[in-house]
């Protein structure tokens, strides 16, 4: 079999179709990825070797093989992850009977359009770049399969490639800044997309987690007008745990199922402002700097009965949220019998030691709040400790906290606190979302990281609502074990145990990550309101008015391409004045039948029509002794100029003999 | 227009008959100061011509018949011891005249080819270890006969890129072959010729050659038909920059004998064929696909 396609261009081909495949291997099946590479280098072999390609039969029995497979492999043909796995699939297969220049041309379009779906998956600075490199391959390929014969160097093809490519983006600047903008995210994503990919989770359970990992991955950016709060009001809130059932916090149904907010009344003017860029979690949160102002609420969202602000679909792509906090408040005031049931509420028989310290205290005739005062001096001064490698604990998780081991990390001390304030009749929860933040230098925002998760407590006061507590902040920093000090310090990216290289390291870590803020912000971001906010700039606010403005930018710079192309091919304009009048004196000639030959010298020529008309004598003489003075002598004079000019004038039509 | 310049013309047309062409290109090639190959079958006038030339500028004139034995001392002159002074006296050769006749150059060994197109190209003869001065001007007009090559040492093309031009003569039209058998011998009539122009003037009209305006644009006309021809398939190699600066030196000439001051492009295409057909190469030995310089100036569109 004779392919197509020269063998070194057909190598190329498999080389581009290789790097354009590269960023889904890794997400594809191990069965998948080594079918592909099969077939690719099987090929390359195939192309040499001029091996016949494979029968009708095989390639039906190939293709509905690469059906099952993947269903096999995800449980579905479409979706996401499948329908790119079975896409991937396709184009490798294509290669099996890819002969004439039409097979050609549908595996090259195949791979432009996979480029898109990459995508799906990531919308990243590298991405833009990779795929950037990615697509200059492709043009190079189509130019070098537009070549016939030899192919071209390498260099010169993608020389080829990338100027094409470079010529079309101020067209794709126009489209992305001009073409109407589908409310909604751009590259809408199939809920077959992966698992929520926060630092919180659903439910807590103290003490089956012997060790935390912790991720650097940015939770969310965070911007403010005016100063950022203090340390002590960085409590951004996620799910609030209520319902306990002895060793495991889950949020209450009855909070999930009543949508009617909290009672939130701020105590005094006081509000902060913000732009939350919320990465994609797939959660619900929008992680609210506590608590948010009801009266300004983001669009689409709503304050959960528990007080965090969700949204009911998933976030599944970068998100800004234009937040309103109040910062002194006061979280349901008043509490219901159902409530406070639910808020005090212990299995019988767990954490007995726990019980018998509230119940020692409760009879001491303190009050709710002498006894959430008791509890944290507890942690204060007696030896606890915070660690990230806590022990595991047993059925009675509080008890064995409290009393035995006291070590751990947030989820041990909000979850010990919370039970033992239950124990004393002290309505308490767990409140889970982010603590801290962290300055970029870079940029005038601040990140929030994964590792910046934490869990505290709100216990329920008469008269003053919901009081936050955060039990693990009641530990000495001398009591903060060693080997996690050095891992908090590396994840604070701040401290004296850094050394220079790692300084430099975060540097460049904070200055990427600003570069890579203002990608979300200006490009990513860029959706309708957007769009609408800056064509409004230009007075471009309705539709009709930017189609207009879209086609005649389209069709203006095509014009402009087509102009300089022109311009650059057409002869050079003639300036010199005496050449201009000297063409008009021929060509007048040339519509009485005399033509200059293009090798004939003027005098030759003058002569010869003198000859034969001798009545233009006059004027043809003036005329060529003007010409050969002003471009051969190198004379420059208007009045010999203005003379050639009359001269021309005078020479008319011979009369008809 | 120079008066003797005129004269001398019309002098030299009364000797040799019906060649004003040829005769114009002769006195353009003196004034242009370069040196003259006339290639022609014997008895059309070539000695003639050369004599006729010596006479109407005044020059004094040396004939040297090129033959297979012929010395390059023979040409450029050898010291002898004499008895009286006892010492050597340098007796110049032919070579120390203003006119010099090489006639049939292609019969000299390339030794002694060499030693007169160095002299011609130098100005000036290194013999005996004293380098001397040849006389200004210095003109040589070589001959050979195209027809009978056998036993001769062609010039070679680097020695034929020495002289300014070649030409040929040809046979006179009928009228002027009549005159010629008619009238009295011509040698006769070369001895009546009184001189037009003196070594002095001539000297002069070759400065004044030399500042002859030559435009951009006519320029441009040489560098198109340089380029001609070393685009040409037909030709092994294109002209080289020296014979670009040969065309304007000659077309430069040609155009103060017109009687301007500035050339254009009908001088360039009058001195072209002259100029350029000995420097022209053919790509293969049977010469049907080389073109002539003719063909050359017809195919290149003037600026």
């Amino acid at each position: 079999m004779i392919d197509y396609l020269p063998h070194r261009t057909l190598l190329r081909l498999l080389v581009v179709l290789m790097l354009v495949t590269a960023p889904h291997l890794p997400r594809l099946p191990l069965w998948e990825s080594a079918a592909i590479a099969l077939i690719v280098l099987w090929r390359a072999v195939a192309s040499s070797r001029q091996w016949a390609l494979p029968p009708q039969a095989l390639k039906l029995a190939l293709a509905i093989a690469a059906f099952v497979g993947v269903y096999a492999s995800f449980g579905r043909i479409t979706g996401q992850n499948a329908g790119v796995a079975l896409l991937v699939l396709m184009v490798a297969l294509k290669l099996t009977e890819m002969r004439s220049r039409r097979d050609v041309m549908v595996v090259m379009f195949l791979m432009y359009f996979l480029l898109v779906t990459h995508f799906l998956n990531s919308q990243e600075i590298w991405t833009i770049a990779y795929l950037f490199v990615s697509v200059i391959a492709i043009t190079a390929v189509l130019v070098d399969a537009h070549h016939p014969g030899e192919p071209l160097p390498l260099r010169q093809s993608v020389h080829m490639g990338g100027r094409m490519i470079v010529h079309a983006l101020p067209v794709m600047l126009l489209f992305f800044v001009l073409f109407p903008r589908i409310p909604g995210p751009l590259w809408g994503l199939p809920n077959d997309a992966g698992p929520p990919r926060s630092g919180l989770s659903d439910s807590m359970s103290p003490g089956d987690i012997s060790q935390l990992m912790l991720s650097s991955e940015v939770a969310f950016r965070v911007r403010f007008e005016g100063p950022a709060p203090s340390k002590d009001q960085q409590y951004w809130r996620g799910p609030v745990f209520s319902d306990f059932n002895g060793r495991t916090w889950r949020q209450s149904s009855a909070d999930l199922l009543d949508r009617s907010p909290p009672t939130v009344e701020a105590i005094d003017p006081v509000r902060i402002r913000y732009e939350l860029t919320l990465e994609p979690m797939r959660s619900r949160w929008l992680f609210a700097l506590d608590v948010p102002d009801p009266r300004a609420l983001p669009p689409d969202s709503r304050i959960e009965r528990s007080g965090a602000l969700v949204v009911d679909r998933l976030i599944t792509e970068r998100r800004l949220v234009r937040g309103v906090s109040a910062p002194r408040y006061r979280l349901d005031p008043v509490l219901d019998d159902e409530d406070r049931e639910r808020t005090t509420f212990v299995p019988e028989e767990s954490n007995p030691r726990t019980a018998e310290l509230a119940l020692q205290w409760r009879d001491g005739g303190m009050d709710d709040e002498a006894i959430v005062n008791a509890a944290l001096r507890m942690f204060r001064d007696e030896p606890f400790f915070y660690t990230l490698e806590p022990p595991r604990l047993g059925r009675h998780a509080a008890d064995e906290f409290l009393f035995d081991t006291r070590r751990g990390f947030c989820e041990h001390y909000s979850s010990a606190f919370a039970v033992l304030m239950r124990e004393a009749g002290v309505p308490a929860r767990v409140v889970t979302g982010y603590q801290g933040m962290e300055a970029n230098d870079f940029g005038d925002y601040f990140v929030v990281r994964q590792s910046d998760a934490h869990a505290w407590n709100e216990v329920w006061l008469e008269g003053r609502g919901w009081i936050r507590i955060d039990p693990t902040a009641m530990v000495h920093p001398s009591r903060i074990e060693q080997s996690t000090l050095a891992v908090m310090e590396s994840l604070s990216r701040r401290g004296e145990g850094l050394d220079e290289f790692q300084r430099l390291r975060y540097m460049l870590e904070d200055q990427w990550d600003a570069i890579n803020a203002r990608w979300n912000e200006w490009v990513l971001g860029y959706g309708p309101e957007m769009q609408a906010r800056f064509l409004e700039l230009f007075g471009l606010a309705d539709t009709q008015r930017m189609l207009l403005a879209l086609t005649i930018g389209v069709c203006g710079s095509l014009a402009l391409i087509g102009l300089i192309a022109m311009r650059r091919s057409s002869p050079p304009r003639i300036t010199e004045r005496a050449l201009l009048l000297w063409r008009d004196a021929t060509r007048r000639l040339a519509r009485f039948g005399y033509a200059q030959r293009p090798d004939e010298g003027p005098r030759d020529f003058v002569q010869r029509v003198i000859g034969r008309e001798p009545e233009l004598a006059d004027p043809l003489g003036i005329v060529l002794d003007a010409y050969l003075r002003l471009r051969y002598a190198g004379e420059s004079s208007a009045a010999l100029e203005r003379d050639f000019a009359l001269a021309l004038k005078r020479i008319r039509r011979p009369s008809a003999r | 227009m120079n008066a003797a310049l005129k004269a001398a013309q019309t002098a030299l047309n009364a000797i040799i008959l019906g060649k004003e062409a040829q005769l114009k290109l002769a006195l353009t090639c003196l004034v242009a100061r370069g040196h003259l190959l006339i290639e022609d079958i014997p008895g059309v006038g070539k000695t003639t011509l050369a004599l006729a030339l010596a006479r109407v500028l005044g020059l004094d004139f040396q004939r040297v018949q090129f033959t297979s034995d012929l010395l390059p001392a023979d040409i450029l002159g050898v010291s002898i011891y004499e008895q009286a002074s006892s010492s050597f006296r340098f007796h110049p050769g032919p070579v120390f005249a203003q006119i010099m006749l090489a006639d049939e150059v292609n019969r000299a060994s390339p030794k002694t080819q060499s030693a007169l197109l160095e002299a011609m190209e130098e100005r000036q003869v290194t013999a005996e270890g004293e380098t001397r001065r040849l006389p200004e001007p210095f003109f040589v007009i070589a001959t050979q006969n195209p027809a009978h090559q056998i036993g001769t040492f062609p010039l070679p093309e680097s020695q034929l890129d020495r002289f300014l031009m070649r030409l040929s003569l040809g046979y006179p039209p009928i009228v002027a072959e009549r005159a010629l058998l008619m009238e009295r011998d011509r040698r006769d009539l070369l001895s009546e010729i009184t001189p037009s122009l003196r070594p002095a003037e001539l000297l002069d009209l070759q400065a004044q050659a030399r500042e002859v305006k030559t435009a951009p644009a006519l320029i441009d006309y040489i560098l198109a038909l340089l380029r001609a021809t070393r685009e040409h398939a037909g030709l092994r190699q294109g002209l080289s920059p020296r014979a670009g600066l040969s065309l304007r030196r000659a077309a430069q000439a040609f155009a103060l004998i017109d009687g301007r001051s500035a050339v254009i492009p009908e001088d360039v295409q009058a001195v072209f064929v002259a100029c350029v057909g000995h420097r022209l190469l053919p790509a293969t030995e049977a010469d049907g696909g080389a073109p002539t310089a003719e063909e050359i100036l017809v195919g290149v569109a003037i600026p």
